[in-house]
C-alpha cells in the first residue's frame, strides 16, 4: 500500500505549481493521518445526520452548501451530527471557495486531531484537480527493466534481455534529438485504467545511463535540459532480440499487443544484428504510430491499394478478354 | 527459482562499485537475477537498477535467481553480500 499523509499532500501540491492551493489553517497535528484511498466524499449527508455507508476513509470536501449549512446548524446549536463525523477518523477537511470554518468547528476538529485544509478554488475545479492528483498517487505500479524515450512525441519503451543494446539505442536516439524519460528501470503507473505513465524509479538518481566501456553518464548534462522528461505516457513497447533465423518476423505491419498492468500497449518485435540501424527503425516506427493516431495505416491502405488495382486490372482484362490486344 | 534472504552489511552501502560487482559476478552465470527491496524489483544484471534500489547499510534485500545455474548464481552472490563486497 502507498504510504501517503496529509502533509505528503500539501508537499505535493506545493511541487505541482501549487495548482490546488491548499494550505493548512488548524489541526497541524493531524496532519500525519494517512490516506488510503483516492476517493473524495462530500459530507452532507453526514452533516444532516445519515452515517450509513459514510466513507469516512475518504477526504471530506466542504463546498459551499455544505458550509452554508454547517452555519445553519450552529445557528440552531445543533452540532450532534459534526461531533459524530469527528468521532470517525477522517483523514481530513478541505474548505473549498476560500471558505473559513467556525471557531467552534476548529476546536472540535482539533480534539478530534483531524487537520483542517482550506482552498482557494470551487469545490468542482478543486475536486476535479485533486482526483487526478491522488489517482496518479494510488495508481497501481509495475517497474520493469527497459528504456523509455520520448520520439516525435510519441512514448516508447525499449525492452530486451541484458545486453542487447538498448542503452546505446537510446543514446543514439537523444543524439538525433529525442528525449530519455528513464534508462534501465522504469516504473509505470496505470492511469485510471485508461493508460500507462511511465517515469524514473528515483527522481534522484534520473536521467543517468549505463553503457559498457564508458560508464555512468548523466544525459542531461551531456545533451541539455532538452534532451530530458521526467514523465511520458507509453504508448508504443518496442522489443529488441537477438536475431533468430528461425522465428517470423512480421514483415506486413500485422497489429501485437502487450498487456502491462491491464492496458493493451501496441508492440513491436525488432530483430537486432550488427549493421541493422535499429534507432532509424524506432523513429519510422514512432512516425508510423503518428500516423494511425491520425486514422492512416499505412499497411491497411497498401493493402487496399493492391486490392484494388488487382480489381481493375481483372475487370480489365474481363473487357478486353484477352492481354495481347492491348 | 532460488530465493535469498540477504543483508547490506557494508557501511557505505550499495553504491557504483559494489553494484558493479554484482553485475559482473551475476553475469558469469547464465540464470537470470532479481533485487527487490521495498516492493521494487530489478534486474541484478543492470548496474542502474540495483543502484536505484538505494539499498543503505543494515538494508535487507530478497533475490532471485532463474535458470539453468540456479543454485551457484544464488550463492555467489550472497557470499557477495556476507563478504561486504570486499571492503
Amino acid at each position: 500500500m502507498v504510504d501517503f499523509s496529509i502533509l505528503d499532500l500539501l508537499d505535493l501540491d506545493l511541487k505541482e505549481h501549487n495548482h490546488l492551493q491548499l494550505t493548512c489553517i488548524a489541526g497541524r497535528s493531524g496532519l500525519s493521518r494517512k490516506l488510503t484511498n483516492s476517493k473524495i466524499s462530500r459530507p452532507g449527508l453526514p452533516l444532516s445526520g445519515f452515517f450509513d455507508a459514510f466513507s469516512h476513509e475518504s477526504i471530506q470536501v466542504f463546498g459551499r452548501g455544505e458550509q452554508e449549512y454547517l452555519k445553519k446548524l450552529e445557528d440552531e446549536d445543533n452540532l450532534a451530527s459534526l461531533e459524530r463525523l469527528f468521532s470517525y477518523p477522517i483523514p481530513t477537511c478541505i474548505f473549498c471557495d476560500g471558505g473559513r470554518p467556525s471557531l467552534r468547528f476548529i476546536e472540535m476538529a482539533e480534539r478530534s486531531g483531524c487537520s483542517v485544509l482550506q482552498t482557494g478554488l470551487g469545490s468542482a475545479d478543486f475536486s476535479r484537480g485533486l482526483i487526478q492528483m491522488l489517482d496518479e498517487i494510488f495508481a497501481t505500479t509495475l517497474t520493469i527493466h527497459g528504456v523509455l524515450v520520448e520520439v516525435y512525441g510519441i512514448g516508447v519503451l525499449i525492452t530486451g534481455e541484458s545486453g542487447v543494446g538498448k542503452s546505446e539505442t537510446a543514446l543514439e536516439l537523444i543524439e538525433r534529438g529525442h528525449r530519455l524519460i528513464s534508462d534501465d528501470t522504469v516504473k509505470l503507473r496505470n492511469i485510471s485504467d485508461t493508460y500507462l505513465i511511465g517515469s524514473g524509479e528515483n527522481p534522484m538518481l534520473a536521467h543517468h545511463m549505463e553503457i559498457r566501456g564508458i560508464g555512468i553518464l548523466n544525459l542531461a548534462n551531456l545533451f541539455g535540459v532538452g534532451s530530458i522528461r521526467d514523465k511520458k505516457q507509453v504508448q508504443l513497447l518496442v522489443h529488441l532480440e537477438e536475431w533468430d533465423s528461425n522465428k517470423n518476423y512480421d514483415r506486413v505491419g500485422e497489429e501485437l499487443y502487450e498487456t502491462l498492468l491491464g492496458i493493451a500497449v501496441p508492440k513491436l518485435e525488432i530483430p537486432v544484428k550488427p549493421g541493422r540501424n535499429v534507432p532509424i527503425i524506432i523513429e519510422t516506427a514512432a512516425r508510423n504510430e503518428r500516423l494511425k493516431k491520425l486514422g492512416y495505416y499505412s499497411a491497411k491502405e497498401f493493402d487496399q491499394s493492391v486490392l484494388k488495382w488487382l480489381e481493375s486490372e481483372s475487370a480489365r482484362n474481363l473487357y478486353y478478354n484477352n492481354e495481347e490486344t492491348f | 527459482m532460488v530465493v535469498r534472504e540477504v543483508e547490506v552489511l557494508n557501511r557505505a552501502g550499495i553504491h557504483a562499485r559494489p553494484a558493479a560487482l554484482i553485475v559482473k559476478i551475476a553475469n558469469k552465470f547464465s540464470s537470470n537475477l532479481y533485487m527487490e527491496k521495498d516492493r521494487m524489483k530489478i534486474n541484478g544484471k543492470s548496474i542502474m537498477g540495483i543502484i536505484t534500489l538505494g539499498a543503505a547499510y543494515k538494508s535487507r534485500l530478497t533475490i532471485s535467481t532463474d535458470g539453468p545455474d540456479e543454485e551457484e548464481a544464488a550463492d555467489a552472490i550472497e557470499q557477495l553480500f556476507l563478504n561486504r563486497f570486499e571492503e
